[in-house]
Formats: structure tokens, C-alpha cells, sequence
């Protein structure tokens, strides 16, 4: 009799499994880098090409890295809110122009305002592949000692700056 | 105001499902004539009602009305006629609207051919197929209305999406479907089976043509979109195990299964419970397929429906309907007892090797599918599973399964002698192991094991399916239908075999960048870029390519493949150049032009390419000859099996 | 339920770079056939992140053609299977591997056709073990037809 069962007690299983699926996307790849030292850089500087800009310049701060290019449709929207969180002036905003044209992005910049301390300038994209980016825009909080505490997939809007970026660099959650 | 009549039909038509499925169950139960004749009308009403609904939708794309959502999104005053009938299944709320038509028109069916059966037992039947019409309609009416108005109208529509602007993916949706929903026919054979106590041979010979049906459609349809992806994704795969190949896969590996386990309960009234869970499983995996693939929690799916109150609500019809009829099944299975026995060689004991090899099959792309989907559930992490996985774990229970067939189908039933087949058998062995040897050491000039185990599987099995009827044309005697479709499908399977095994293994790629006049060679053709130029359609701009293929200085073929820009929607397309030959083949596709002229292909030589599509239509063939079978007409026949019920034990 | 849906995504997310809808190396092949034959393999196992259904060989985002080069480089620097492969998951997670290492959480997604088969094979000799001792023609239907 019981034998009978073991096909429905399966699905059951199943069920259950596909309940805790529907309220996960399947698309959001976590980061290997969380907890782990942000990638070394020296790369080109889109405001000014002959001076290089690497992760040393901001150790000993914490920043935020935020990957974005003149090609990315979404980046134009998440402009505005980057030149929000800037005006706020709680911790420095690092640009990461990927794979992207030097004179479109300066000309990005200098219409659109700029939000960023210094932005670098990958156009082989061989730092973006460091940093695991597979999509702009990205963003990650890099803090004092240049570990990763946390990356946005997508774009940043001030919902997700006050709810998962502003509690991380007051260390109110990790 | 024809969409409003539709949408005003389809709530007809849930209305009537309704009906039919209280008026079946219930009259079946209190055996009231004319309730079960009421649950028949309805279902012709339903099918009436969802027609017309189809036809307004129809209607909607032919006059370009884009006050209407769905259309604005999926249609523009440029695209083509043929694919404006392509478009209303050409996303998620027409192809339920497609799903939902199809099911009434099987469950037509069902009413109409019904006469071998018992009433009660139809009754039973169609109140089933109202559960689930009404569930589906359910489902388009509160979570995807297709009739959604656009207020204000559109100017302009946003244009079908260019892969489906090809003829055999506008093909594709309604072989499929067809399949996938004949499904539920068994399905509620089975469910009525376990509702009444009682399977007799009678009703595996009724079940039989309805799942030989669905497996037909099916097998057309997933091997048409494989050609589809074969020509029109422009990299020549023609399989890639993604989630929503396995959805339609699964259901298929279901009812192969369930063709062959119905033939051991036809003949010898035996593997009753098995039957019926396989006719429940096929149904609920092409059921589990519609939740995948439009409920966002795989990969795959994530631009079909971003609703999840539509992920939502297929869960919990997937649930009741799945969780019924399993449920159901382990309360009353036990009734499905028979007490026939068979020695351990005979028909009987290769058609349970073959449904255990295919359930098996079946398990392990479900679990390859969904293991992503537990890893992330548990907190695991996210990982994938893809071809490197699928490709080589499917063969463990498939190189088997196609050994055991070439034996397997001269196997006579109750005891397996092979006392006039051993000859034969040895005979087509070795041809088959020669033939293995040639293809591999002479002809392609490499040699691997896995490949010369492919070749002599399918060579084997192709050689082997065509003894019986030589033998039995040889001796005088006629050919039974039965014979001729069951010979027909493993010679398809055969050369499906040989077609999968060589192009895996001696498919030659190349990924060139050519100048206007230079030219690149594989396996001895001279492919040669010609010239580029612009072409119009009639709403895409495109370059086309003139590619030049010769051998030894003979003109072979003149290949144009194309690169596609669609006005609409700016994506990208390509059409690869193909010339087609039986044996090989020769494959052009554009890719991006590097500057100065300089344009990047990929030059692809597909040995035996076609025998992937020839086999699959060989089975298909096989499945329409075993239909047309008239043993399933014959009622005189059946009425005298009735008078002998085989009695079920409980 | 088309087999579409994996090419929607590429059409649909307009924030990723996408120059065709397929790849084409740029990149020579290598002149040693075992070492490009290794890169093929390589390409062929790794997942590309943007269209995220198609593996790095098959995709023509200018990511996927970015660790292509990345790929590409390392092998021809001598680089062994497992280093290019650690230098994947690094940046990316096991997501990247479409044919996941056997590890804690894999062990039952790669002994499962080892236990279906066992299983399906334990099932297939107790049924015939019992059907054989049963009596050959005890629910026997006579039939016209002798072929299935």
C-alpha cells in the first residue's frame, strides 16, 4: 500500500521546493568576492587620461565602486540617484567606465554632472572581469581595508542606498 | 468590440468547463443518462466558445488594433500577414489562449470517439478535462487576459520578436502543444481508471492512439524547434539542454514510455498501476513544464512572465491537479493488481527494461533541471547545471536502452525464443559492427569508442527493425499495421542514432574573419566570401553575404547567409547559409563585420546532420501508421473483448 | 513554452552588451590541436553571466569574448585546466561552471544516475523475479493481432 505513496510524497517534496523558488531570482549571481580583498587596479582616469587612478589611492577609506558605461541604458537613470548619494557626501564614489569610448564617457560626465572622485577608465574590461561584473551597472562597498562588504547587481536607487548601503558603511549590518 | 465578445466567450468557456466537469463527474456517478450527455454538450460549447475567442484575438492582429495590449506588444502594421497568425501565440497570453483551444479540442475529441467506452467511464473522462479547461481558463481570465485593453491606443506596435518570424517556429507552438496537452487525455483515462477500480485491456486499447498521438505531436514539434535552432540561432547546435528543452523533453521520454507499457497492458493485461502512473506523469510533467518555463524560478524563463502571481497560481493548480491524481493513485492503485505471469526472457521483461531505462532517463534531466533551483532553495549557493552534465549522464541509461531494443522488439511475448531470429540477429550485429568500423577508422579517419558504441547501437537497431517484415513479406504474409508502425519508429530511432553519433563527434568548425575574395577550407571545400551587400525585408534591414563553395575546384553550392537587423525591435538576427545534402552539411553563418571589409564567419561541415530530423520524422510516421490502426476502429472486435473483461482483483 | 525564451533574455535586457546574437573568435587558433582543443573544451563548460544561458563559446556578449580572450591567454601561457577554471570561479562563483565539481552540495546531482539506476534495476528484478513463477497464462486476453 504504502509503495503507492512514494510518487505523491515526491511531489510533495517538489512542492515544496518550487514555493521557496517563486520568491527567489534565479538571475542574481551572489558575488565570491563578499568578505574577500577588492581586486588591485591602475587604471587611466576618464577626466584626465594621463593620470592613473588604483585602489590605492582610497585605502584606508571606505568607497564605493560603481561600474557603469555610456552604451548601458540603466546607467543614464542610476546617474541621477549617484549624483543624489554624492551630494549627501557620505563616503567617496569610485567610477568604473567599462569597455566604453574615453570621449563619450567625458562627454557623459561633463553633461550629466559627475558623481565620482575619480572614475577609471577599463576599456579592455580586464578589471570589470576581476571584480566577477557581468552586467552594468554594478556597485560595490568596499571599506577600510579594501575587502568587498557588498555588491548591487543593478540599478542603484536611494531605496537600496537606505536600506542595504547606508546600515553597511555605519556598520549596522554586515 | 469583437475583443469584447472574446473575452466575454472565454468566460462562456470557463463557465462550460465548469459544466462539463460537475455534469461528467456527477452524473457519472449517479449514472444519469442525460447528465452525461449535458457534460458532452458543453464540451462542444467550450470548444465553440474558445474558438471564438481565438478568432476575435485573430481578428485583432489581422486589422493591426492596438488598442488591444497584446497585440500592440507583439505585432506592427509592417510585419507580414502569415506572421501576424503566427503572433497570437507568439507570447505568454495567446499561447495559453493556443493551450486552452487545443484542450478543447482534444476533449471534443474524446466526446466524439467515445463509443467503445463505457458512459460512466467518459463521464468520468470529460469531467476530468473540465477540471483542467477550467483551471487553464481560470488561469488566462484572472493572470493573463489576452483582451487587456490599451487605452489610448497604440500609434504603432512593438512588432512580433524576430526569432519567431520564421515559418517553422511559427509551426512549432501548435505541434507542441498539441502534444503536451494530448497528454491530458491519458492523463484522465487514467485518473477515471483508478476512479472506477477497474483496467482491463479494453482500456489500454482505448488510451493506446490518444498517447500515440500525443507522442507524435510531440516528437514533430521538438524536433522542429530543434531545427529552428539548428538554422536560425547561427552556431548549428541543435540541441542545448536548456530548461526549456527539458520541459518539453521529459513529457516526451513520459510518453514513450507509456506507449510501450501500454502495449504489455493491451496484450497481457500487465503493469496496470505502472500504466496509469505513467500516463499521470506525462500529463504532470508537461503540466510541470508550464511552470518552469513561465513562472521565472529557472533561468530560462525570467522574460516570460515576471508575474508572480502567475508563477503562483499554476503552483497551486499544478498541486491539485499532480497532488489529486498522485494522491488518488497511491489510495487506489492497489485495486490495478493482475496476476499474469511471463518468463524472464520474453517481450514483457524488455518493455520493463525499456520503461525503467526511460523513467530513469526522465529523473535524471528533472533532477539536472531543478538541482539548481533545490541548491539555491537550501541556501547553498547558485550553480549550474548545463550540457557538459546532461550529455554524458543521459547516455548511461540510453546506450542501454538502444542495445536492449535491437533485441527487445523480436522478443515474443509471455517466452522469448528467438529460434528464427538468432540468425538474423548475429547476422545484422556484425553488418552493423563492420559498418561501426567503417564510418569511424575509414571514412572520418578517427576513431573513438564512444562513437564506434553509437554507431553500431543505431546501425543495429535500424538494420535490425527492418528482419521482421523481410522475413514476414519473404514467407508470403501481409504486414499488420502494428508491425509496420512499430518497425518504422526504431528504424527512425536508428537513424536518429547514426545522425546524433557522427555529427557530435565529426561535426569540423571554424571561426574565420575574411576579406572581400579570400577564402578558408574545411574538410576539403574551398568556402570563399564573394561579396557582401544590404538587402531590404519587408520590416528588417539585413547584409547578406555570398559565400562560394567548391571541391576541387567544382562549384558545390552558393551559400547567402544574412545578418538581420529588425526595424522594430533593433536585434540582431542571423540566417545561416545552409546547403543541405543527405550526407554532410556545409554551413555558413555571418558574424560581425571587423572594418575595412572584413567580415567574421563561421564555416561549419555537419556530417549526416539531416538523419537527427529524418529519424525524428521516421518515428513520427511510425506513430501515424500505428494510429490509423484498425484494430482501434474495429469495434466488433472490442465489443467481444468487453464481453470478457479481464477481471481486476482488488 | 518555446524554446525561445533563452534568446528572449538576450533581446530583452537592454543593459548588456550584445553585438550578435552568436560568437565569432577573433582570436587565432592555437597552433598545437590539443591545446585548442582544450580551449574549445573550456569555452564549452563555462557559462556566459550576461545571456546567462549559453556558454562562453556560444554567446556573442563582448563579456563572453572578454574571458574568451582571458581564456585564451591563459592557456597559451601554460595555465592548466584547473588554474583557468579557479580564475573563473574566483570572480564569478561555481555559477559560471555548467558542469559543477563534485562536492557537498553536488553529490547527489552526480551519484543520481548511479542510484536511479540501481533503484530502477532492483525494480526490474523483483518484477520479473515474481511474474516468472507466476503462471504464464492466468489473465491471458486472446487477440487478433500478434505484434504490439
Amino acid at each position: 500500500m504504502w509503495k503507492f505513496l512514494v510518487p505523491a510524497a515526491i511531489f510533495a517534496v517538489l512542492v515544496g521546493f518550487f514555493v521557496v523558488g517563486l520568491h527567489r531570482d534565479p538571475s542574481q549571481v551572489p558575488s565570491p568576492l563578499i568578505g574577500k580583498a577588492a581586486p588591485a587596479y591602475s587604471l587611466p582616469k576618464v577626466e584626465e587620461p594621463s593620470v592613473k587612478v588604483s585602489n590605492t589611492d582610497f585605502a584606508g577609506r571606505k568607497h564605493l565602486v560603481n561600474v557603469w558605461a555610456t552604451w548601458c541604458v540603466e546607467c543614464r537613470k542610476e546617474h541621477q540617484v549617484l549624483l543624489e548619494i554624492a551630494r549627501q557626501n557620505v563616503l567617496p564614489i569610485v567610477g568604473m567606465d567599462w569597455k566604453d569610448e574615453l570621449a563619450s564617457a567625458q562627454q557623459w560626465l561633463n553633461q550629466l554632472g559627475n558623481p565620482y572622485v575619480a572614475t577609471a577608465f577599463d576599456q579592455e574590461g580586464r578589471v570589470a572581469i576581476d571584480f566577477g561584473v557581468y552586467g552594468a551597472p554594478e556597485t560595490f562597498l568596499i571599506d577600510e581595508q579594501g575587502k568587498v562588504l557588498y555588491k548591487h547587481i543593478g540599478v542603484l536607487t536611494l531605496e537600496v542606498w537606505n536600506q542595504e548601503l547606508l546600515p553597511r558603511i555605519n556598520g549596522q549590518k554586515s | 468590440m469583437s475583443v469584447e465578445l472574446g473575452h466575454f466567450a472565454l468566460i462562456l468557456a470557463f463557465s462550460l468547463a465548469l459544466v462539463q466537469a460537475f455534469f461528467g463527474l456527477a452524473g457519472s456517478y449517479r449514472k444519469l443518462d442525460n447528465w452525461m450527455a449535458a457534460s458532452c454538450s458543453a464540451v462542444a460549447g467550450q470548444l465553440v466558445f474558445t474558438l471564438f475567442a481565438f478568432a476575435c484575438l485573430t481578428a485583432a492582429f489581422l486589422r493591426n488594433d492596438f488598442s488591444v495590449l497584446y497585440v500592440a506588444n507583439n505585432s506592427n502594421t509592417e510585419l507580414p500577414m502569415f506572421y501576424r497568425f503566427a503572433a497570437v501565440w507568439g507570447a505568454h497570453e495567446g499561447s495559453l489562449l493556443l493551450w486552452l483551444l487545443i484542450l478543447s479540442a482534444w476533449s471534443a475529441a474524446v466526446a466524439l470517439f467515445n463509443r467503445t467506452m463505457s458512459p460512466e467511464f467518459t463521464g468520468k473522462v470529460l469531467g476530468v478535462l473540465g477540471l483542467i479547461s477550467a483551471g487553464f481558463s481560470l488561469f488566462i481570465i484572472t493572470t493573463s487576459n489576452p483582451f487587456e485593453r490599451l487605452l489610448p491606443a497604440a500609434l504603432q506596435g512593438a512588432d512580433l520578436n524576430p526569432l519567431l518570424q520564421d515559418p517553422a517556429l511559427a509551426a512549432h507552438p501548435p505541434m507542441l502543444y498539441t502534444g503536451y496537452v494530448g497528454l491530458a487525455v491519458p492523463f484522465a483515462c487514467a485518473v477515471a481508471a483508478l476512479l472506477e477500480g477497474k483496467l482491463d485491456a479494453a482500456w489500454a486499447r482505448w488510451v493506446r492512439p490518444w498517447a500515440t498521438m500525443s507522442w507524435l505531436f510531440l516528437t514533430l514539434g521538438i524536433s522542429l524547434g530543434s531545427f529552428w535552432a539548428y538554422y536560425e540561432l547561427g552556431w548549428g547546435g541543435w540541441w542545448f539542454w536548456d530548461p526549456v528543452e527539458n520541459a518539453s523533453f521529459m513529457p516526451w521520454l513520459m510518453c514513450t514510455a507509456l506507449i510501450h507499457s501500454l502495449a504489455v497492458t493491451e496484450k497481457r493485461g500487465l503493469f496496470k498501476s505502472w500504466t496509469v502512473l505513467l500516463a499521470i506523469f506525462g500529463f504532470s510533467l508537461s503540466l510541470l513544464g508550464t511552470f518552469l518555463v513561465r513562472s521565472g524560478v529557472l533561468v530560462s524563463v525570467h522574460a516570460f512572465a515576471s508575474d508572480p502571481s502567475r508563477g503562483l497560481f499554476i503552483l497551486i493548480f499544478l498541486t491539485l491537479c499532480i497532488g489529486g491524481a498522485l494522491t488518488l493513485y497511491g489510495w487506489r492503485a492497489e485495486r490495478l493488481k493482475s496476476g499474469a505471469g511471463f518468463a524472464v526472457v520474453s517481450r514483457e521483461s524488455f518493455l520493463l527494461f525499456n520503461n525503467v531505462l526511460l523513467v530513469v532517463a526522465a529523473g535524471l534531466i528533472l533532477l539536472g533541471t531543478l538541482y539548481p533551483l533545490f541548491v539555491d532553495a537550501l541556501n547553498l549557493g547558485k550553480i549550474s547545471v548545463g550540457p557538459p552534465y546532461f550529455s554524458v549522464v543521459f547516455l548511461i541509461p540510453m546506450l542501454p536502452l538502444v542495445l536492449l531494443l535491437a533485441v527487445g522488439m523480436h522478443a515474443g511475448w509471455k517466452q522469448a525464443r528467438f529460434t528464427s531470429i538468432r540468425q538474423p540477429l548475429v547476422i545484422t550485429l556484425i553488418v552493423a559492427m563492420l559498418f561501426a568500423a567503417a564510418m569511424t577508422v575509414l571514412i572520418f579517419n578517427r576513431f573513438s569508442l564512444l562513437c564506434f558504441v553509437g554507431l553500431l547501437a543505431g546501425g543495429w537497431v535500424l538494420l535490425s527493425s527492418l528482419i521482421e517484415p523481410f522475413q514476414r513479406l519473404r514467407a508470403g504474409h501481409s504486414l499488420s499495421r502494428g508491425i509496420v508502425a512499430m518497425s518504422l519508429a526504431h528504424f527512425g530511432v536508428g537513424v536518429f542514432m547514426l545522425g546524433v553519433t557522427t555529427v557530435s563527434t565529426y561535426t569540423i568548425e571554424k571561426d574565420v574573419s575574411l576579406n572581400k575574395g579570400q577564402s578558408t577550407e574545411i574538410a576539403g571545400y574551398q568556402f570563399t566570401l564573394t561579396k557582401t551587400e544590404p538587402v531590404s525585408g519587408p520590416n528588417y534591414e539585413a547584409v547578406e553575404g555570398t559565400v562560394r563553395v567548391t571541391r576541387d575546384g567544382q562549384e558545390v553550392a552558393v551559400l547567402h547567409p544574412q545578418k538581420r537587423i529588425y526595424r522594430v525591435r533593433t536585434s540582431p538576427m542571423t540566417e545561416a547559409g545552409i546547403d543541405a545534402h543527405w550526407q554532410r552539411d556545409l554551413f555558413v553563418a555571418l558574424g560581425d563585420e571587423l572594418g575595412n571589409g572584413v567580415w567574421s564567419l563561421r564555416v561549419q561541415y555537419k556530417p549526416l546532420v539531416r538523419f537527427i530530423w529524418l529519424g525524428t520524422v521516421i518515428m513520427a510516421l511510425g506513430g501515424i501508421v500505428g494510429v490509423t490502426d484498425r484494430r482501434y476502429r474495429a469495434r466488433a472486435a472490442v465489443q467481444q473483448d468487453q464481453a470478457q473483461p479481464v477481471p481486476a482483483r482488488s | 513554452m518555446s524554446i525561445t525564451i533563452r534568446h528572449l533574455l538576450i533581446l530583452i535586457i537592454s543593459n548588456l552588451l550584445v553585438a550578435s546574437v552568436w560568437a565569432v573568435d577573433d582570436a587565432q587558433p592555437f597552433a598545437d590541436p590539443a591545446l585548442q582543443a582544450r580551449y574549445e573544451s573550456l569555452t564549452h563548460q563555462l557559462r556566459c553571466l550576461v545571456c546567462q544561458n549559453e556558454t562562453i563559446a556560444d554567446s556573442g556578449a563582448t563579456l563572453a569574448g572578454d574571458l574568451r580572450r582571458e581564456l585564451h591567454e591563459k592557456l597559451a601561457a601554460g595555465q592548466s585546466d584547473e588554474e583557468v577554471l579557479k580564475f573563473m570561479t574566483d570572480r564569478y562563483g561555481a555559477f559560471v561552471l555548467y558542469k559543477p565539481p563534485f562536492e557537498r552540495r553536488t553529490w547527489l546531482l552526480w551519484l543520481a544516475p548511479v542510484l536511479l539506476l540501481i533503484t530502477g534495476l532492483i525494480v526490474v528484478v523483483r518484477v520479473i523475479s515474481k511474474r516468472s513463477h507466476m503462471a504464464i497464462d492466468a489473465a491471458d486476453e486472446a487477440d487478433q493481432g500478434d505484434q504490439a
